[in-house]
């Protein structure tokens, strides 16, 4: 049977069309969408919470998002094992509903940073570390709220657990010095204890072709997606 | 009856923000500022038969949604 996902679309999402035409192009999967205001979610084998501005950032970056009625029920599908996929605003949202720890904050220099750079997958025991670990991907930022903030202890549990999965670096040989935006530890993806639900601040549906930003690195990680929700 | 939340970072959290204006402050020869908080004031208009009732309702709204308990605190007072 083929892979069915939902995307979730909410007012001022911006990457849904993107990550649709990612998964359809270069893995022939076939996606849905879902309107924030259902109460149900289509059967499906796997969520992605697209990237751009849900309720124009009002409150917090993602947080009237995280309220609403369709992520109670996608709530229940990450806490069941279902995998989670949240991209740039995706994060976002996936902090203020608790599903993931942590919380983003504004990028420490106050700029909107838009710009190609280096990603360090890290070691972990999720089935995306399995597939991503001890790769450096090239792929595009694009946001204002990016620093990822978490407090010491929290932190140590990421790193205990084997949760951190992207840390920002500066070149192909660096291993954390590229922070752009003053993410604690240069943070840039995690995933959640039970392992299934994956948030990262970059864009791995804009570096899908070559001859657009000169990176294909994306597809690993839609694939690492794919790969979970089988 | 009328409640203010002020919700604002908690003190560990830098506050760009808030930086940028001490900084400027600064450069504008006020090398007095010491620090800046910035913070956000929602106002609310609760029916609710008491006050104390009103009350816990606005603590529950502040908590639940217009602060972020990882990073921002906040304080209800009645108006």
């Amino acid at each position: 049977m083929s892979t069915k996902l939902a995307i979730i679309q909410f007012p001022g999402s911006n990457c849904d069309q993107d990550i649709l035409e990612a998964f359809t192009r270069h893995f022939g999967v076939m996606s849905t969408f879902v309107w924030h205001t259902e109460n149900r979610l289509p059967k499906v084998d796997g969520v992605i919470i697209p990237g751009g501005f849900s309720f124009g950032d009002y409150l917090r970056s993602g947080a009237l998002a995280a309220h609403s009625p369709i992520m109670q029920e996608v709530k229940s599908f990450g806490r069941a094992g279902g995998p989670v996929l949240g991209i740039c605003n995706g994060f976002q949202i996936l902090t203020e509903s608790m599903m993931l720890p942590g919380a983003l904050l504004r990028n420490k220099n106050r700029k909107f940073i838009c710009k190609y750079l280096y990603l360090q997958a890290h070691g972990g025991r999720s089935s995306y570390h399995q597939e991503l670990a001890g790769r450096t991907l090239a792929m595009p930022i694009a946001h204002g709220e990016g620093n990822y903030y978490i407090d010491e202890e929290g932190y140590k549990t990421l790193e205990g657990e084997g949760q951190i999965l992207f840390k920002y670096a500066a070149s192909p040989q660096d291993r954390e010095g590229g922070n752009p935006n003053g993410s604690k530890g240069s943070i840039a993806g995690i995933v959640s204890s039970n392992g299934r639900v994956m948030g990262l601040m970059p864009h791995p549906e804009r570096a899908t072709d070559q001859i657009l930003g000169g990176s294909s690195d994306g597809l690993l990680v839609l694939k690492a997606f794919l790969n979970t929700t089988m | 009856m009328k409640f203010e939340v002020i919700v604002h970072v908690k003190a560990e959290v830098l506050d760009p923000e808030a930086r940028a204006i001490t900084e400027t402050l600064h450069r504008l020869g006020m090398p007095q500022v010491k620090n800046i908080e910035v913070a956000k004031r929602y106002v609310l208009d609760i029916d609710q038969p008491t006050e104390a009732a009103a009350k816990d309702q606005v603590e529950s709204i502040a908590r639940e949604y217009l602060a972020n308990a990882v990073s921002e605190t906040y304080q209800v007072r009645r108006m």
